[in-house]
């Protein structure tokens, strides 16, 4: 039987499982039932009839939306029979490779509770509660004193990391001593063999960017205005919006989407919608904020004033940035996207209080904190809805450890393990960076939170762990790397001359998808392709082409300092005619 | 063109300095013959005073006209456009148009303002109508946010008035004189905070009337979450956007000072409201300009010799109106 037809039905009776407990089954169950109590209804044709009626009132192309976002949210359908941590990553030289940055991540983290004698959690008391949520709009006011605090790791500290991965299986055609010298075949820093999309490949499936297409970033900018071009694509926005169908929405962010309707069609192609549930649950996200004082509160804060505050684009919008990246932090439902990752969330451990004697049952049950728990033994399937919640103690909460054991009370023991933070990510130095640029578009704080965590669960994450997935940043740097090679060796050459490393300038482009380098305005038009082409493959053609356009500059520069103070300001370009200058040079 | 240009200035800033010599011009002291003199106003008011007896040659230009202050004085800037409105009314000029309520549906472009102490009873009435609004009261030679007051009651009005009137028994000079307008308590937030734009506008004729506008203005943002509560009146980091307010208060950043380009502006109003009421907001702004310079056009000594960059202090509403505030230099 060909395999193709298994891993369909696999991923059809996954989707129908996941469908089955949501909310969009029991709307769609109470419309069918609205249908069968009409009086006009008959027995005879009464499965067509409301087949019929449920595509005409739209639930259809709802059902049709909500499957395409499964789809896009879990590309592979994962391979059942393999042991979970390997439908995660395969490799395993990636997964200790990733193991190992968590552990350091953790340990860094440890470090700094224990210096400043902070503990990772601890519960406001009422009145820092109430005067919180007074301050919540204007958060950017309050000005604790975080001299102390420093970001967890920046980009670089990571790409050391990916520079120094080795595949301990692979041997190159001269032996391993010598492959361990860049002056090898193989001239970049990343070392370690994946397989990345040819040239061809890439035409291929960027075809969209041959000349011949119109686009918005090049079509729209002119010299001579061209409204012909803008009014199309404005009409075209206006029927996609109308069909309401996530799949036309995705295919029209292909060649930009017009300013004016980027925010809609953005939400439609990522299948984000915000009803009253939405806002219900992010103001509970909200009330967890309100309720813990977390230790990442203060490195989201901390980075804040780092990155955003200090940004002409974006400073405006620092308030807006802690009421999503707070509340960011709080959501458990940004576990589910660790299933499609190599990354694990970072656990801590609860410390067992020494009780008052006559403490039992009926006191623990008297605790009132709920904090989201991540239930560590269903993490081996990523079928079932792994979370729930766990009551946790309240006082001192808890203990400045992660992920490591404490010989001390039940400390160690899974079932007092927590997910630390709740949604399971450590933010780096430019995390905020992830949302900033969507302030353009969403006016509102609970609009924006959703589409950054649709974003982010399913694009960014990959840019910061370690996998061999195509999309993940090994793999997106090794395309930059071999791409600029095999376009201009000849600048390649020189760089390495000058002991310039491409990828130390690209990286931190990549990392950020390089919001907070580019123009806003060119920025979006380069998420736009993100969302349309639905992965991150420009993001290096693009790094690529900066090099290939300022290659008469660089050829002229002869310190890799140098090369940097040329390539800092990167707001003047244009990211569209960029690309294609990679994928379709004239 | 052989000779090369000669610029005098009494402003030693760099800004203007550099870009001089940037075009190859020299600089000569304000005695000597220049072709190019970028002076303050006194500088200007005096040149031009009779007395000076000064004569302008066809190849010597200067930064501002005799009488600027017919639209940068807050007081004379409200009776020029008042004048011109009513002119248009007086004809019944398509442009004077008015709804249904009365107001003018082209020329509705400043808050209702009244001169203090002249128009004080009209005020009154106008206060009666509404009598929870707020105002502000602005000094009418006074820059920089310089004794600008918030007022939501007639009391308070009052008591200024008699403070004001008790330390001197004199009629009140005309710099003394305050304009009070209706305060926008409904205007636009960005990410929660208020801000104005500041466009500048090149006049180099007024009949016939030719300006430009300046790509590159931009909004200032107060540091400080907005709030129409009325306990705040007294804030002033809540109501002001000028920068030298602004610079005290905690939050100033450096680095772009609450700055943000009118290309921000519009990429995040074209993102959040949608193209087409983004354009209309534009084309208001720009109408909103020339109606003010129309309205002083036939007031204005209209010296050949003369040029203006004035600084247009717009606010805009929640609605996405634009209403022009002030204008300075």
């Amino acid at each position: 039987m060909d395999p193709k037809i298994n891993e369909i039905a696999a991923s059809i009776s996954e989707i129908v499982k996941k469908l089955n407990g949501s909310t969009l089954y029991s709307q769609l169950k109470r419309a069918a039932q609205k249908e069968v109590e009409k009086p006009t209804a008959s027995l005879a044709t009464l499965k067509t009839d409301v087949v019929e009626a449920l595509k005409t009132s739209g639930w259809d192309r709802l059902l049709r939306n909500k499957i395409f976002a499964y789809l896009s949210s879990c590309q592979a359908s994962l391979d059942q029979s393999l042991p979970f941590e390997c439908q995660k990553e395969p490799l395993m030289y990636m997964r200790k490779a990733q193991a190992n940055w968590e552990r350091r991540i953790l340990k860094s983290m440890n470090s700094m509770c224990t210096e400043l004698s902070i503990p990772l959690a601890r519960k406001r008391p009422p009145e820092e509660q109430r005067a919180l949520l007074h301050k919540w709009n204007e958060m950017g006011t309050e000005e604790p004193d975080l001299s102390h605090f420093r970001p967890v790791y920046a980009p670089k500290d990571f790409l050391e990391v990916i520079i120094s991965l080795r595949n301990p299986n692979y041997c190159g055609l001269l032996g391993p001593e010598v492959d361990e010298k860049p002056s090898g075949g193989h001239w970049g820093l990343i070392q370690v063999p994946l397989e990345i999309p040819k040239l061809k490949d890439l035409q291929n499936q960027f075809s969209e960017f041959a000349h011949g297409h119109g686009h918005a970033g090049v079509d729209d900018n002119l010299d001579v205005p061209s409204e012909a071009f803008q009014n199309e694509r404005n009409k075209i926005a206006k029927k996609v919006l109308d069909e309401k169908r996530s799949v036309l929405a995705q295919y029209f962010c292909r060649n930009g989407c017009p300013s004016g309707h980027r925010a809609e069609i953005w939400q439609l192609a990522l299948g984000v919608t915000v009803n009253h549930l939405d806002v219900l649950k992010y103001e509970q996200l909200k009330g967890y904020v309100l309720q813990h004082d977390l230790l990442v509160d203060s490195l989201i804060y901390k980075d804040v004033k780092l990155t955003a505050v200090n940004d002409d684009y974006y400073f405006v919008f620092e308030d807006y940035l802690y009421q999503v990246l707070l509340v960011f932090s709080r959501d458990t439902s940004v576990l589910n996207h660790f299933a499609q990752s190599s990354a694990m969330p970072p656990k801590s451990f609860i410390r067992a209080q020494k009780e008052p004697s006559g403490t039992s049952a009926e006191q623990e049950s008297s605790l009132t904190e709920a904090i989201p728990v991540f239930d560590v033994d269903k993490l081996t399937s990523p079928n079932q809805s792994n979370f729930n919640y766990t009551l946790i103690k309240s006082k001192p909460t808890f203990p400045p450890h992660l992920g490591i054991c404490d010989d001390e009370g039940k400390l160690g023991q899974d079932e007092y393990a927590v997910v630390y933070p709740p949604n399971g990510v450590i933010p780096f130095h430019g995390f905020s960076m992830y949302a900033t640029p969507l302030c353009y578009l969403y006016a509102e704080p609970v609009g924006l939170y959703y589409i950054f965590r649709q974003f982010y669960t399913r694009y960014f994450h990959r840019l910061h762990a370690i996998s061999s997935h195509p999309q993940g940043i090994v793999s997106l740097c090794l395309l930059f790397e071999t791409t600029l090679q095999s376009l201009h060796p000849r600048l390649c050459r020189h760089l390495q001359e000058i002991g310039c490393q491409p990828l130390k300038i690209a990286f931190k482009w990549l990392v950020r998808a390089f919001a907070g380098y580019l123009a806003t305005e060119q920025l979006l038009l380069l998420w736009d392709r993100v969302i349309g082409y639905g992965n991150l493959l420009l993001l290096p053609i693009l790094a690529v082409a900066i090099f290939l356009f300022r290659q008469s500059n660089l050829f002229l520069i002869t310190s890799a300092s140098g090369v940097e103070a040329s390539l800092a300001d990167i707001t003047t370009l244009h990211v569209v005619p960029l690309i294609q200058l990679v994928l379709f040079p004239t | 063109m052989s000779t090369k240009m000669k610029f005098a200035t009494d402003l030693e800033k760099s800004v203007l300095i550099n870009n001089f010599e940037k075009r190859g011009w020299t600089q000569v002291s304000a005695d000597e013959d220049w072709n190019f003199y970028w002076t303050n106003v006194n500088t200007t008011r005096s040149i031009f005073s009779l007395e000076n007896g000064y004569r302008l040659s066809d190849d010597q230009i200067i930064n501002h006209f005799p009488n600027h202050y017919e639209l940068t004085r807050k007081d004379l800037m409200v009776k020029n456009i008042k004048r011109f409105r009513k002119e248009l009314d007086k004809e019944s000029h398509p442009l004077a148009e008015k709804d249904e309520n009365g107001r003018y549906v082209h020329l509705d472009s400043i808050p209702v303002t009244f001169l203090l102490p002249a128009d004080y009873n009209l005020f009154v009435e106008e206060f009666r109508k509404n009598p929870s609004s707020t105002w502000i009261m602005k000094p009418c030679g006074k820059a920089r946010g310089i004794g600008i007051f918030l007022i939501n009651k007639l009391s308070q009005i009052k008591k200024w008035s008699r403070d004001s009137r008790s330390s001197s028994f004199v009629a009140p000079a005309a710099k003394d004189a305050y304009v009070i307008s209706r305060y926008i308590d409904n205007p636009l937030l960005i990410g929660g905070k208020k801000f104005d734009l500041r466009m500048y506008v090149l006049v180099t004729s007024y009949r016939p009337l030719k300006c430009y506008m300046y790509r590159l203005g931009f909004c200032r943002f107060c540091t400080v979450k907005y709030t129409q509560s009325t306990n705040e009146l007294d804030n002033m980091f809540v109501h002001l956007t000028n920068v030298s307010i602004q610079k005290h208060g905690e939050e100033y950043n450096p680095v772009h000072g609450g700055k943000w380009t009118i290309s921000n502006l519009r990429l995040y109003l074209e993102g959040t409201r949608g193209k087409q009421v983004t354009d209309k907001l534009f084309d208001e702004i720009n109408w909103l300009t020339v109606m003010s310079l129309k309205a002083v056009s036939s007031t204005m000594a209209n010296d050949r010799h003369c040029f203006e960059v004035y600084g247009y202090d717009i606010i805009i509403d929640d609605k996405l109106k634009p209403w022009l505030i002030e204008v300075g230099f």
